[in-house]
């Protein structure tokens, strides 16, 4: 991919992420956190990539460390957030 | 961008096909249930993203699958991963922004190293090309372009890493929540920035390891001496923006790496960021600068020293009771110190009770209310209050007038009148809760000493309508629950 397809691609999730995270509860705010925190660690990706390479063994444990660090946010913010939402429940219907 | 034809189409596919995962993940937010379902989108978004990401890059040995690489990779994933499960697992609900924050430092530093390993290995991840001049060693040259987006993405990933942990200290009680203020912290912080990005242009002429781990060291340094100043009321604006960052630092390593996962999660969690940070500001009317620049609730702490000697009512646990059970409607308004004193499901219990004597019980959340966005919502939802009796501030507000009885516990600031009144007063001009306006406020408080975070005295204590219920906040709720009987 060129540049300028990979800045486009970035300019529009841009505004995918305006409004979508406008139409996100206020209720929710909390949850938005926790998940968009356990979606950046998509940055695994590249750690992955290091980790797997050869040619250069610092970078190679830069990228196990990255890994495991990642792993942290990824199982703990999903997991996290199913906990949250999870918890949030309407009222019971009382059958009148 | 000269790797494009090394790329099989399915790859591309595959992470565009995660981004878009990604994107519903954040969509089901928008309603309690659809948002689990949302989460697990973004589950399936992830799995794609690592799965081809081993595929494509499975570590090789002589042809064959390197097996001890690969090992390595499965112990990271299983320690990290296990480290992530037991602290979601057990942490307490009142602690999650303590929790987010040390996320958010994960993140950066995990940008961090993946830009390292990039700078030490630019062949692997596709950014340089091999020169080899007539009769010397051949030199790997990156990208000039490649440069710039991993000096940006290691400057970012840094400051939201070293902002982060500060804030979980300051979230975490391990360091005051006042604002520490430097002499001439303005100064050096713009000197700082500055030479961060004119060693980033720098770093395109010449990739020498000082400039690179330069720029690392002295994004560490802002981001450290960014949030010092910021005084720990101001956190749900400093946990949104590093929430920011963390999206902006992904993005800088998709451009180095082009892919688009990154990139469009990046764009994502970047734009959530900077709206959550925004909403935080217009709750405070504060701009997004001031915060920034920090110190606020450090200066103006004791020029109500005086007020604290005025004429108050105190009531006790009985008198709540009474007074909430004649009543038709009670509207409850949490703050901070309902998450310190854990009194929420006291709280939700006191209002079980009260349901059963046939009294309406609302909640009214403010934007700011706790330490971070959505604070209370999670805090109530946690107590298994249903969350259609819990309502937004512009949705309630104009109810108070309606209502028997006010029932404000661990909130202050965004309670206190002299917002809308007092041109003098530094919260002037914030959007407030109305809750004067019902028949009696009932204000739960440890004691009269303490003001709010903005060191105001709040005009609401003295008023007629008020009785002032002086205890901790769960002590008090028990309390009243043990008096309705």
């Amino acid at each position: 991919m060129d540049f300028i397809s990979i800045l486009s691609i970035f300019v529009l999730a841009c505004f995918v992420g305006y409004y979508v995270v406008w139409s996100v509860t206020p209720a929710l705010h909390t949850p938005l956190m926790s998940v968009t925190n356990a979606i950046s660690s998509v940055i695994v990706v590249g750690a992955l990539i290091a980790a797997a390479a050869a040619g250069s063994m610092s970078s190679k444990w830069l990228g196990l460390v990255a890994v495991a660090l990642a792993s942290v946010n990824i199982f703990g913010g999903f997991a996290v957030t199913a906990r949250m939402l999870a918890m949030y429940k309407k009222r019971e219907r009382k059958d009148a | 961008m000269h790797e494009a034809a090394a790329t099989p189409a399915w790859v591309l596919l595959a992470y565009l096909i995660s981004g878009v995962c990604f994107i519903l993940a954040l969509r089901g937010l928008s309603g309690p249930e659809s948002s689990r379902r949302g989460n697990r989108f973004g589950m399936i978004g992830m799995a794609i993203a690592v799965v081809t990401t081993l595929v494509v890059h499975t570590p090789r040995v002589l042809g064959n699958v390197d097996l001890a690489v690969a090992g390595q990779i499965l112990a990271a994933v299983i320690v990290g991963g296990t480290i992530g499960l037991v602290t979601a697992r057990k942490i307490q609900m009142t602690a999650m922004p303590q929790l987010v924050a040390a996320f958010h430092s994960l993140v950066g530093m995990a940008a961090v190293l993946v830009g390292a390993a990039a700078y030490l290995n630019p062949e692997a991840f596709g950014i340089a090309v091999r020169i080899t001049p007539i009769a010397s060693p051949s030199i790997i040259s990156i990208f000039p372009q490649s440069r710039i987006e991993m000096g940006l993405g290691v400057a970012i990933g840094a400051i939201t890493f070293s902002g982060s942990v500060i804030a979980f200290l300051k979230l975490n009680g391990n360091m005051s929540g006042k604002p520490i203020l430097l002499p001439l912290r303005h100064v050096i912080n713009l000197g700082t920035l500055v030479a961060i990005l004119g060693l980033i242009a720098y770093f395109t002429q010449d990739q020498a390891p000082w400039v690179f781990f330069t720029v690392a060291g002295l994004s560490f340094a802002i981001g450290f001496l960014l949030i010092i100043p910021i005084g720990g009321a101001d956190m749900p604006v400093v946990i949104s923006m590093l929430n920011s960052y963390s999206g902006w630092a992904a993005a800088a390593m998709g451009f180095t790496l082009h892919n688009s996962a990154m990139i469009i999660t990046g764009a994502l969690v970047g734009s959530s960021g900077a709206i959550l940070s925004y909403i935080m500001c217009r709750a405070m009317n504060r701009s997004f600068i001031s915060v920034i620049a920090g110190g606020f609730g450090g200066v103006s702490a004791s020029a109500d020293a005086a007020a604290i000697d005025r004429p108050y009512k105190r009531g006790s646990a009985e008198d709540a009771a009474f007074l909430m059970k004649q009543a038709d409607q009670v509207i409850i308004v949490p703050g901070y110190g309902m998450a310190v004193s854990q009194a929420q499901h006291a709280l939700k219990e006191m209002a079980d009770k009260l349901k059963a004597e046939g009294v309406r019980i609302k909640y009214a959340i403010h934007p700011v209310a706790g330490r971070m966005p959505g604070h209370m919502n999670v805090l109530l939802a946690e107590a298994n209050v249903p969350y259609d009796e819990v309502f937004e501030l512009e949705d309630i507000n104009s109810e108070f007038a309606q209502t028997d009885v006010a029932f404000v516990i661990g909130a202050n600031d965004v309670t206190n009148p002299a917002a809308k009144t007092d041109k003098s007063s530094p919260i002037y001009g914030m959007p407030v809760l109305d809750v004067e306006k019902a028949r009696t406020v009932l204000f739960v408080k440890r004691s009269m000493g303490g003001v709010g975070y903005a060191g105001v005295d709040n005009e609401l204590f003295y008023r007629d309508n008020t009785m002032m219920l002086l205890a901790d906040a769960k002590k008090m709720v028990e309390e009243i629950v043990k008096a309705l009987g």
